[in-house]
């Protein structure tokens, strides 16, 4: 796989994280290039997804700093993270299951939307002329994600592999440059699991997004991803191409078993 | 393209094309679903988009006479390209777009295909795979853009290059497409489909605008169909049902095909478009009644009393009213008001609230489905036709629907039944040859220019065609008479009780039969009636089991006497046997149809016993077990005599 990645783009340094006395993030340091696919790998409890936490500024970590695109955060909040174009994926599916797909999307365009809630609520000029705007934004993320069959339909009632995808289709429609997905294919069978690496590798190449990708699935990391960060009880213990990675003996020893 | 003369008859596709351009040049002749919006072409800018991918195809050298292969879903640009190629004196091969590389490499290499359209980056990744052994393939064209930003082979090109070509070619030779379509002759084969190749290799099915105009025109008559109507094209392309209703008819007649968004979305758009006239296979309408089945069983109870008691409403009078036949006032009544409460909303949520004529062809449709559209008010009615004939042989008249029959001879259309009971149909929509294949076109039309269809069917009093079985398999009883051995086994095989049947008279004085019970509705039924039982044999053996089927064999012996022909094929004995037909023991073929011959064979015994009059046969019989092991089962098997009927005007 040859894709062309470019400068860094995020760059994490000597992040530490505790809750209470509990370490989850120990002085871990390591950077994200622009267009690449990186993922993020390790056991469970290793602080994978407190990483992803980190990057968009749910957790606070209490040292270490976060440099995206040269400009420098020792505290990021989610708010902030979105405005610089982050967006992410959750892994228990964080949408609304009561609204159909398209109310979903949509909500992925809030940031954007600069009409107030009384002119939206006429539904009247400006707002009318948006709203327009942004739903055809989000007919293009349907289009992209083959999801048109269930525009209208509750997420509640759509089965685990589609919400996934609608999940995924939600952090699209905020146009992002960077995108975090915490373990896209957790609980997929293999069909859903290569619809969504397809997915994932048109997003990379069509919109030259950064990806920034947590999956447990080996097959899938390593095929996919440009670099790979391995974490092992909050520490880094690898990080590099696929495969260096494999060919680590502390990596092989703490996460792919002895069977390598 | 206004500069066409049109003085020229109306008897090719590009000319019928050129006068819609002038007729109705802003009536919507395509529509489809993209980002969620019904984007619409007019027959004018069918018309210009024509020209443009025809003058495309004449500069990359497209030649007349040539092939041109179309794989890919229902979309407007591929309708386009069958005229565009039609234009040049081309003609258009559309192929299965669900086929692997594989399969369609055959008929790729038969065409002799230089130049392939192709719907998207997936058809093009299947032709790359065989690409090695396609040495006459030059240009492949797609018409979806995704994905395809990393093909740089130089033979792969994008529809959007090929048109701007097109029309810098047009602007250069202005006249050249109106002298190509001037050229064409009514007898040029237009379009080219192959046949399904359930035996033996695939055939191309030559067919010519003449043939296919017929057709449509024939029918678009039959059923009074204007340049209103509205279809959803959603059948397979390389299907020639959807080549008459999707393309053929809209160019006759001038309505609007609407493409759907994608193939999951197909339930919605029907109900978007609302279309007026529809055409599907039987098992569309079977998959539409199980949701609204499965559906209802979840609604509240009120709606489910209401919906039972407004069926049994509809069951009663419905297709009645449908046909325009006498039917009592409170009837009426009742179904007005159900229309009010169930027919309409049902109709509505089915997308079937506009239309006005609906057909199902291309395997038997159950009575029970049948009746169950038109009972609620849809017009849906059966045609019989092969690819060979256009699909166009039969038509059910309006008013005049029988179940079990598939029509009427289609206006200009000539049916005869041969002795062997073959039917064999002539007609100006009859296939020109099989592509490259004399000997199979010759084996298929006879002397007398009549093509063989290799059913086997007989006309009823009215003069309608029924469809009994494939001619290879009909025999003849001893007395001569004609015995269709699958039309009896599917009329036993309609009883929920009876899973399987097999029937013997060839060469025979009577008919007689094996018959397998369904374990699941037969003991279904013997537990509501406290009957205990240890497993298939035991309860196959059960008196009363015998008298079940007995009841049921002789209602269909009662069906028979009333058909003519079929009335000596009454079943005089059966026996129910004691283990289920399986496919491990060879009795089945893996896609459960009984291979008679091998179980006539394996049960000669018992056979013998049927016909040499005796009661009972002890048989015992070696079974593979499904973990491989080998058993014995065996039975003292009674053999019944149901109750035939004499038939009318003879002695018996």
């Amino acid at each position: 796989m040859s894709r062309q990645s470019g400068e860094i783009i995020l760059d994490l340094k000597n992040v530490s994280l505790s809750f209470g006395g509990v370490k989850a993030l120990t002085d871990i340091s390591f950077d994200v290039r622009e267009h690449e696919i990186r993922a993020i790998i390790g056991p469970n409890g290793a602080g994978k997804s407190s990483m992803l936490n980190v990057i968009n500024g749910v957790y606070r970590p209490q040292k270490g700093e976060i440099i995206l695109r040269g400009q420098h955060f020792s505290r990021m909040n989610p708010y902030k993270a979105a405005r610089a174009g982050i967006s992410r994926t959750f892994q228990n599916i964080a949408l609304f299951k009561g609204m159909n797909v398209i109310d979903n999307l949509m909500t992925g365009r809030n940031l954007k939307i600069r009409s107030n809630l009384i002119q939206q609520a006429f539904w009247w000029g400006a707002a009318r002329r948006e709203e327009l705007l942004h739903r055809a934004k989000v007919e293009e993320v349907i289009d992209f994600l083959e999801i048109q069959h269930i525009r209208k339909t509750p997420v509640g009632r759509l089965p685990y592999g589609l919400q996934k995808r609608v999940d995924l289709g939600r952090a699209l429609a905020m146009e992002p440059s960077i995108l975090l997905l915490d373990e896209p294919m957790a609980g997929m069978n293999v069909e859903e699991k290569q619809d969504m690496c397809r997915f994932i590798l048109d997003v990379n190449d069509q919109f030259g997004t950064t990806i920034v990708l947590i999956e447990h699935d080996m097959a899938v990391v390593m095929d996919i991803s440009d670099r790979v960060v391995v974490l092992d009880y909050g520490r880094k213990i690898g990080d590099g191409d696929p495969d260096a990675v494999r060919a680590n003996p502390e990596v092989i020893s703490a996460y792919l078993g002895a069977s390598h | 393209m206004p500069d066409m003369a049109s003085s020229q008859a109306l008897d090719t596709f590009p000319r019928l094309l050129i006068q819609h351009a002038q007729v109705r040049a802003s009536k919507p002749a395509m529509r489809e679903k993209d980002l969620g919006i019904w984007q619409c072409w007019t027959w004018g800018d069918v018309a210009e988009e024509v020209r443009a991918l025809a003058c495309g195809l004449a500069e990359m050298g497209f030649q007349r006479g040539e092939n041109l292969a179309i794989v890919g879903e229902n979309r407007p640009r591929m309708y386009m390209m069958m005229t565009a190629a039609q234009c040049l004196g081309g003609v258009p091969v559309p192929l299965y777009q669900d086929a692997v590389a594989s399969e369609m490499l055959f008929a790729l290499l038969d065409a002799e295909i230089r130049f392939v359209f192709v719907e998207n980056q997936e058809q093009v990744d299947k032709l790359l795979e065989i690409q090695d052994q396609l040495p006459q393939l030059e240009h492949v064209l797609y018409d979806d853009p995704r994905g395809m930003r990393h093909y740089t082979q130089p033979f792969i090109h994008d529809i959007r290059e090929l048109m701007a070509m097109g029309r810098i070619h047009n602007r250069n030779h202005p006249d050249l497409l109106s002298t190509e379509v001037a050229a064409g002759r009514s007898d040029d084969v237009s379009v080219m489909l192959y046949t399904s190749g359930t035996t033996g290799k695939p055939k191309g099915v030559c067919l010519t605008h003449h043939a296919f105009i017929s057709a449509a025109q024939g029918g678009a008559d039959f059923d009074r169909l204007t340049a209103d109507e509205d279809i959803l094209s959603y059948l397979p392309m390389a299907w020639v049902g959807d080549h008459l209703f999707s393309f053929a008819q809209a160019m006759v007649t001038g309505f609007t095909i609407n493409c759907p968004e994608s193939a999951e979305t197909v339930m919605t758009d029907l109900r978007e478009i609302g279309p007026s006239y529809y055409f599907a296979p039987p098992r569309v309408f079977e998959n539409l009644l199980t949701q609204v089945m499965i559906r209802m069983e979840d609604a509240s109870v009120i709606k489910q009393k209401m919906f039972q008691y407004f069926m049994a409403v509809a069951r009663r009078s419905g297709a009645q009213i449908l046909d325009g036949q006498p039917v009592s006032f409170a009837d009426r009544l009742l179904y007005a008001l159900g229309k009010v409460c169930v027919f309409g909303p049902l109709r509505n949520v089915l997308g079937m609230s506009r239309i006005r004529v609906a057909y199902t062809a291309g395997a038997a449709i159950g009575p029970d489905l049948f009746r169950f559209y038109r009972s609620i008010g849809i017009n849906l009615k059966q045609l019989y036709g092969q690819t060979e004939t256009c699909a166009y042989v039969c038509l059910q008249p309006d008013g005049q629907i029988k179940f079990d029959s598939v029509g009427k001879p289609a206006p200009g259309v000539e049916v005869k039944i041969a002795d062997n009971g073959e039917i064999l149909v002539k007609g100006p929509m009859l296939l020109k040859e099989y592509y490259k294949r004399p000997d199979a076109t010759a084996e298929a039309i006879n002397a007398d220019g009549y093509f063989m269809t290799g059913d086997a069917g007989i006309f009823d009093d009215d003069g309608h065609l029924k469809i009994i079985d494939r001619a290879k398999d009909v025999g003849k009883l001893a007395n001569g008479a004609m015995y269709a051995p699958n039309y009896i086994e599917n009329k036993l095989k309609f009883f929920p009780y009876i899973k399987e049947a097999v029937v013997f008279g060839d060469r025979r004085e009577m008919v007689c039969a094996f018959i397998n019970i369904d374990i699941g509705a037969v003991g279904n039924w013997a537990e509501r009636r406290g009957l205990a039982y240890s497993g298939y044999t035991d309860l196959a053996a059960k008196p009363e089991v015998y008298g079940l089927i007995q009841e049921c064999i002789e209602q269909v012996n009662g069906e028979l006497v009333g058909e003519g022909t079929l009335a000596d094929s009454q079943i005089h004995r059966f026996l129910i046997l004691h283990k289920e037909l399986d496919p491990d023991d060879d009795e089945l073929t893996r896609t459960r149809k009984v291979r008679r011959n091998f179980v006539a064979e394996k049960y000669s015994v018992l056979i013998d016993a049927l016909y040499n009059g005796r009661e009972r046969q002890f048989i015992e019989t070696a079974v593979k077990f499904e973990d491989g092991r080998q058993g014995r089962v065996a039975a003292d098997l009674v053999i019944s005599d149901p109750k035939t009927f004499a038939v009318a005007g003879r002695i018996s």
